[in-house]
C-alpha cells in the first residue's frame, strides 16, 4: 500500500487551515474537561488586564522560538528584552502569554537590575497553533511586548496511551 | 512520596562581575487538570505555583507558572555573580508540596588569571 | 584422441562439472549444520534511528544533556542502585558493585530467556526478578518511576553499543512469534507493523513523518507521555494507535515482539536517554 506523500509545504499548509480542526482532535483524547477552547483571544484582550491603562509598546521584546513545533507539550522557548537592568531601568516581570490555551497566562517571571540581562527561557505547553506575546514591565510601570505565530502540529496516530 | 529530583547548571568558571546563564530542570509532572491516567480518571490539576531561587541572601529569581509550562520544567535565566554564595531553589505546587534544591555555586574574584 | 580433441573434451565437461557444484553450494547441502539466518525485510544498510525521523526540536533535546527531561529520572536511578532493601539490607550495588562495568553490554541483549525459569524475560522482568528474588522486596509496577530510573540507568551502561539480541536455541521460537505478529495486519484500522514501519518509513501521515520503529531507544521521553516509559509501554501504545486490542502488562506477545524488534535493528546504537515525539 502506497500513502500518498506530503511535502512540508503542503503539510505546512494544511495545518495552518486545519488549525481549529487541529486543536479539536487534540481534545479527543481527553474527554473529560471543559476548556474554553477554539477560542483565540486578541492581542489586546490577552495583554489588558495586566497592563491596564499603562503606556503599552511592541517593540524591545524577540522571541526566540520553533515556528513549526514538534509537539504541543513541549515547545522550547526564550524571551529577551532589551534593557540596560540597571536599578534605574529594568524589567520588573515578564509575563508569557496564550492566544489559545485554557489559562491564557502560561508563566510570570519576575526580574530585577541582579539579573544582569533579560532573558527568560522555559518550555511552553501549546494547545494548537496560536500566536504568544511576551510582555515585559519596566520599573518605570511602561510595557513592551512582542508576539509570535507558533504552529503546532499534531501526532497523526492519535494513541492517548 | 519520594521527594522530585531537580539540577542546576552554571558555567565552569565564573568571575565576579560576570552575567551568566542559570539552567535549572525541576521534576514534575506539571497536571493540567485536563487529562485523564491510563484507567480512564480525571488527573487533578497539580502544577508547581511558585518557584525561587535565593542566592545567598537575595533572592534572583522567581517565576509563576501555570499548565501552560511543560511537564518536568526547565527554567533560565541570567544572574550578575558577586561572590561564592548558596543558591538555594525552593518551589510549591497546588497541593502544597514543597521541593527544594542547595548547590555551593563558586565565583571567582575578577581579577582570576 | 588429439590434443585439440582433448581439451575440447575438458571443456565440454567441465560445464556439467560447474552446474552440479553450483547447485551443491546454493542447496545449502553442504552446511546444513548451520541453519540459515532468517531473511531480512529491513536490510541491515538501511536501518535507521528514531532520532533520524524525530524534528529539530527533538534531536537537540536528546543532545542537551542537561536538560533532557529524562536525566531526572537517571539521578532516581542511581539513587536506587545503592538502596539498601529494608528487608535483607541489600542494594543492587551490594552483588553488582558499580552500574557502568557489570552492566555494560546488558541493554544490548534483553529480551533474553531467563535460564532459570525458561521464560523470555525483558529488561524490567529481570530487574524485577533481581528485586523479588535477592533484594526480598516486593516488584516495581509496570512505568514506576523507581523501575524507570533503573531500567534507565542499566540502560546507559551500554550506550553507543551495539544491539545484538541472541535468537538461536529456546529464544529461536519466540522470535518467530515475533515476526509473525510484526507482519500480521490487526485492529479496527486493519494494518499491520510492517505497512507502515517496513514499506512506508520515510513518508507521512499526514504531517508525521513515519519512523522505522526502531528499538535503540529505550525507555525513552516520549513527548506525548511527559515522562519516561518502556517499550513495552509504547508497543501498547502502537496496538491503540491501530485501534487492537491491547494485551495486558506483563504479555508474553509484547515481549515475543521486542524480541523481533530488537533482531529486527541489530546493530543500532542504544541512545540513552533518548527522546521522542
Amino acid at each position: 500500500m502506497k500513502w500518498p506523500t506530503l511535502t512540508r509545504r503542503e503539510g505546512l499548509r494544511q495545518a495552518l487551515r486545519a488549525g481549529l480542526y487541529g486543536a479539536a482532535v487534540q481534545l479527543w483524547p481527553s474527554q473529560a474537561q471543559d476548556m474554553a477552547s477554539g477560542q483565540l483571544l486578541s492581542v489586546a484582550k490577552m495583554i489588558e488586564p495586566l497592563t491596564q491603562g499603562a503606556r503599552v509598546l511592541e517593540q524591545d521584546v524577540k522571541w526566540v522560538a520553533p515556528v513549526l513545533a514538534d509537539n504541543g507539550t513541549l515547545v522550547p522557548v526564550t524571551v529577551q528584552v532589551q534593557s540596560p537592568m540597571t536599578p534605574q531601568d529594568h524589567v520588573t516581570h515578564v509575563y508569557l502569554l496564550s492566544q489559545r490555551n485554557p489559562v491564557t497566562r502560561m508563566a510570570v517571571f519576575h526580574l530585577g537590575p541582579w539579573n544582569g540581562r533579560a532573558e527568560v527561557s522555559t518550555r511552553l505547553r501549546l494547545a494548537g497553533t496560536q500566536q504568544v506575546v511576551a510582555l515585559a514591565r519596566l520599573s518605570n510601570g511602561e510595557f513592551r511586548y512582542g508576539q509570535m505565530e507558533i504552529i503546532v502540529t499534531e501526532s497523526a496516530c492519535v494513541d492517548a496511551s | 512520596m519520594t521527594m522530585a529530583f531537580a539540577r542546576i547548571q552554571w558555567p565552569e568558571r565564573v568571575l565576579a562581575g560576570d552575567v551568566v546563564k542559570v539552567r535549572l530542570l525541576v521534576q514534575h509532572p506539571m497536571d493540567t487538570g485536563y487529562l485523564q491516567d491510563l484507567l480512564g480518571k480525571l488527573v487533578p490539576r497539580n502544577v508547581i505555583q511558585s518557584l525561587t531561587c535565593t542566592w545567598g541572601q537575595q533572592e534572583v529569581f522567581r517565576v509563576e507558572p501555570s499548565s501552560g509550562i511543560s511537564a518536568n520544567p526547565l527554567f533560565e535565566f541570567f544572574v550578575r555573580a558577586d561572590q561564592t554564595s548558596e543558591m538555594h531553589v525552593e518551589w510549591t505546587d497546588d497541593r502544597g508540596v514543597k521541593g527544594s534544591l542547595r548547590q555551593m555555586l563558586p565565583v571567582l574574584p575578577k581579577s582570576s588569571p | 584422441m588429439s590434443a585439440a580433441g582433448c581439451v575440447r573434451t575438458v571443456i565440454k565437461l567441465s560445464w556439467p562439472v560447474f552446474m552440479v557444484l553450483a547447485w551443491w553450494g546454493v542447496s545449502g547441502y553442504a552446511d546444513a549444520h548451520t541453519p540459515a539466518p532468517p531473511a531480512r525485510s529491513l536490510p541491515l544498510s538501511q536501518l535507521k534511528s528514531g532520532l533520524h525521523f524525530a524534528g529539530k526540536d527533538v534531536q537537540a533535546l536528546q543532545a542537551d544533556e542537561f536538560a533532557n527531561p529524562a536525566q531526572l529520572w537517571l539521578s532516581q536511578g542511581s539513587q536506587a542502585w545503592t538502596q539498601p532493601s529494608a528487608a535483607n539490607g541489600k542494594s543492587c550495588a551490594s552483588c553488582h558493585g558499580a552500574v557502568a562495568t557489570s552492566m555494560k553490554g546488558v541493554a544490548t541483549r534483553y529480551p533474553a530467556i531467563d535460564a532459570a525459569s525458561g521464560r523470555l524475560f525483558n529488561l524490567e522482568d529481570r530487574i524485577n526478578q533481581c528485586t523479588t528474588r535477592h533484594q526480598q522486596a516486593p516488584a516495581f509496577t509496570p512505568e514506576s518511576d523507581a523501575l524507570l530510573g533503573l531500567s534507565l540507568l542499566v540502560t546507559q551502561a551500554s550506550k553507543g553499543m551495539p544491539l545484538r539480541v541472541d535468537i538461536s536455541g529456546a529464544a529461536r521460537g519466540h522470535w518467530q512469534a515475533g515476526a509473525t505478529l510484526f507482519s500480521q495486519r490487526q485492529g479496527q484500522m486493519n494494518l499491520s507493523c510492517a505497512q507502515c514501519h517496513d514499506q512506508n518509513f520515510g513518508q507521512r501521515l499526514y504531517t508525521d513523518p513515519l519512523s522505522q520503529g526502531q528499538p535503540n531507544g529505550y525507555p525513552v521521553y516520549r513527548l506525548e507521555w511527559q515522562k519516561p516509559g518502556s517499550l513495552e509501554r509504547r508497543l501498547r501504545s502502537c496496538y491503540a494507535g491501530i485501534r487492537a486490542e491491547i494485551p495486558p502488562w506483563g504479555a508474553l506477545e509484547m515481549r515475543q515482539l521486542a524480541l523481533y524488534l530488537m533482531w529486527r535493528g541489530e546493530g543500532l546504537p542504544i541512545e540513552v536517554p533518548a527522546v521522542r515525539k
